[in-house]
């Protein structure tokens, strides 16, 4: 009885000390350790942000000063009532995410199934599967502009040879074909981004759990529905999240391989921004559709959280 | 015996579909190689050659020293080792205070890092312009750097802290009640257990900054401050793209990605785990 005693009181001792140090130390050290990352996170992603807003609601049109100054709600007003673009940009970025997103989730997950399973040379199957991950949306749009051109591109030649068409076409320059062709080039970037996280989460799986569906006599389609799936859905739900996101806001691919054409039809909501901002001087009504932009993926964003936790329970 | 239910299942589950996938990844990889080794004439030549029938150097020449691959090489070197050291510093600092001190703000701190994953890149290119311009800053590298290390920086914080949470704290406890100062501990203990982590970190920023093409576009209007992307952009948008040289300047501007990518590729698919599950 001593003795526990004795413990107690000794751990009781150390535990006070301990409290005390963390109180006396931690004052001022850990403000000093986040405050060159905080400066630059406010200065250069939060501030800019804030100015956005504040241009939105402005006229600022770098070719036209003399106009400059308050405009209320006019960016707005302008573009819902009379810009003849905003509306089909909006729906290509719609069909530019839900194609891109959904194709990449199916074939990342199929992917990333044959990677975990055991063969020879999986090591380097892996690395090869996963390099278009470490390739810039530019650098990926200048390899498949290779690949597209009417001229020396080795798809024409390739369903040349397979008696799929006759004559050499444009891909990216005929409106019924320019968009897949973008959408191809960036399923091709894209894919290996959720192999590596699913992957990563199907490691993560228990043995057991494929053992004792195997026991019961589970097909491999069932074992997938009912034992993987299910162990995977907070990866998906937070990577597709992630990537709606992301490639929402990508242009790279776009910019590069069509700027936007043949007749808009591959302008997304981001691209008709970057164009504007690159090659336009009108930055009050770019800064408009820009806080229209981050609203639409804000609202996204709470409803997809909302609905997949709304799920869970 | 040879095409037994074991061995056809396989073909079919496994190598079958993932040959597919691996020649889908290859293929534009090894189209625009065997375009850059090609003279000039041949590229556009009919019947299309699958390997270069005379293979040449001249274009990786030609865009080297007349197109400015060397310069635009140079610029994104310059940009992304300085984006390099200043995210690793930063974030191992601030990763540091998240994984071993309790202190008021520490969740606003985190929301904060959170919230920044969801800003469009495109909804600050204006107003970057607008900042940088106001500085004297378009043009200059410096800007770039600043930018890059601001939009990484909440994302390798995350990485970090979880990298330094992995590192047991009685070790760095036991380190200074042998006598090691507070820095002592974290010289010779903390920071070689974490140099894996910190390795890992340091190659994801460089090939984001290597990568990154819209805010470079944006925030450089000289030629010879060109990043390789903007570079690779310019040389596309031109009247008479000049595809040899393009597909040279693609292999110039993909190695160092590669080899990076290579090395750590180990560490991906754990670290990304990790910061996927949270």
């Amino acid at each position: 009885m001593d003795i526990s005693s004795g413990v107690t009181e000794t751990t009781i001792k150390s535990k006070k000390t301990v409290k005390k140090q963390k109180i006396t130390k931690g004052n001022m050290t850990p403000y000093l350790f986040i405050l060159p990352s905080f400066i630059l996170i406010v200065g250069f992603l939060f501030y800019p942000i804030g100015t956005v807003f504040y241009y939105s609601l402005q006229h600022y049109d770098v070719a036209a000063p003399f106009y400059n100054g308050f405009a209320g709600l006019d960016n707005f007003v302008t573009i819902f009532t009379q810009d003849k673009m905003f509306l089909p940009s909006l729906l290509n970025s719609l069909k530019w995410v839900v194609t891109e997103v959904g194709l990449q989730l199916i074939f990342g997950m199929i992917l990333a199934l044959l990677l975990n399973q055991t063969f020879k040379l999986r090591g380097m199957a892996r690395a090869v599967a996963f390099i278009p991950w470490a390739i810039s949306g530019v650098l990926a749009s200048s390899m498949w502009s290779l690949i597209f051109n009417e001229h020396m591109g080795v798809l024409n030649d390739l369903l040349m040879k397979l008696g799929l068409i006759n004559e050499p076409q444009a891909f990216l320059a005929s409106t019924t074909t320019a968009f897949t062709s973008v959408i191809l080039a960036e399923l091709w970037r894209g894919i290996p981004f959720f192999a590596i996280t699913l992957l990563a989460s199907l490691q993560s799986i228990p043995v057991d759990l494929y053992e004792a569906a195997k026991v019961d006599g589970a097909s491999r389609w069932k074992t997938f529905i009912y034992v993987i799936l299910p162990q995977l859905k907070n990866t998906i739900v937070l990577t597709t999240l992630l990537r709606v996101v992301w490639e929402f806001n990508n242009v790279d691919l776009l910019f590069n391989l069509t700027g936007g054409g043949p007749a808009h039809s591959t302008t997304t909501l981001t691209m008709y921004i970057a164009d504007l901002a690159v090659h336009g001087s009108n930055f009050g009504y770019g800064s408009a559709l820009t806080v229209i932009t981050f609203a639409i993926l804000l609202l996204f964003a709470i409803v997809y959280l909302k609905l997949s936790r709304y799920e869970k329970e | 015996m040879i095409f037994n239910n074991k061995k056809a299942d396989k073909l079919i589950t496994l190598y079958l579909p993932l040959s597919m996938m691996l020649c889908f990844t290859i293929f534009p990889l090894y189209w625009t190689i065997n375009t850059a080794f090609k003279p000039e004439g041949d590229i556009i030549k009919r019947p299309l050659q699958y390997l270069p029938a005379n293979p040449t150097i001249d274009n990786f020449v030609n865009a080297w020293t007349n197109i400015g691959f060397a310069t635009f090489f140079k610029n994104s070197l310059i940009v992304g080792v300085a984006t390099v050291i200043v995210v690793l510093i930063c974030s191992t600092l601030s990763g540091y205070a998240l994984a071993r001190y309790q202190f008021k703000g520490k969740r606003g701190f985190m929301l904060m890092l959170l919230c920044t994953q969801f800003i469009p890149r495109a909804m600050m290119i204006i107003p970057l312009f607008i900042i940088f311009k106001n500085l004297g800053l378009i043009s200059n590298p410096l800007s770039l750097i600043i930018t890059y290390s601001a939009v990484e920086i909440p994302f390798t914080t995350i990485l970090m802290s979880g990298f330094i949470s992995g590192v047991p704290k009685e070790l760095e406890e036991a380190a200074m009640m042998d006598g090691c100062t507070k820095l002592q501990s974290l010289r010779y203990v903390v920071f070689p257990l974490l140099l894996p982590g910190i390795v890992a970190t340091g190659v994801f920023t460089f090939i984001y900054t290597w990568n990154e093409f819209l805010i470079a576009l944006m925030l450089t209007n000289q030629q010879n401050k060109f990043t390789l992307p903007v570079g690779l952009a310019s040389m596309m948008g031109e009247f008479n793209v000049n595809y040899g040289a393009l597909a040279a300047g693609s292999v110039i501007a993909l190695i160092p990605a590669i080899l990076l990518f290579a090395y750590a590729q180990k560490h991906l698919v754990n670290g990304m785990g990790g910061a996927v599950k949270g």
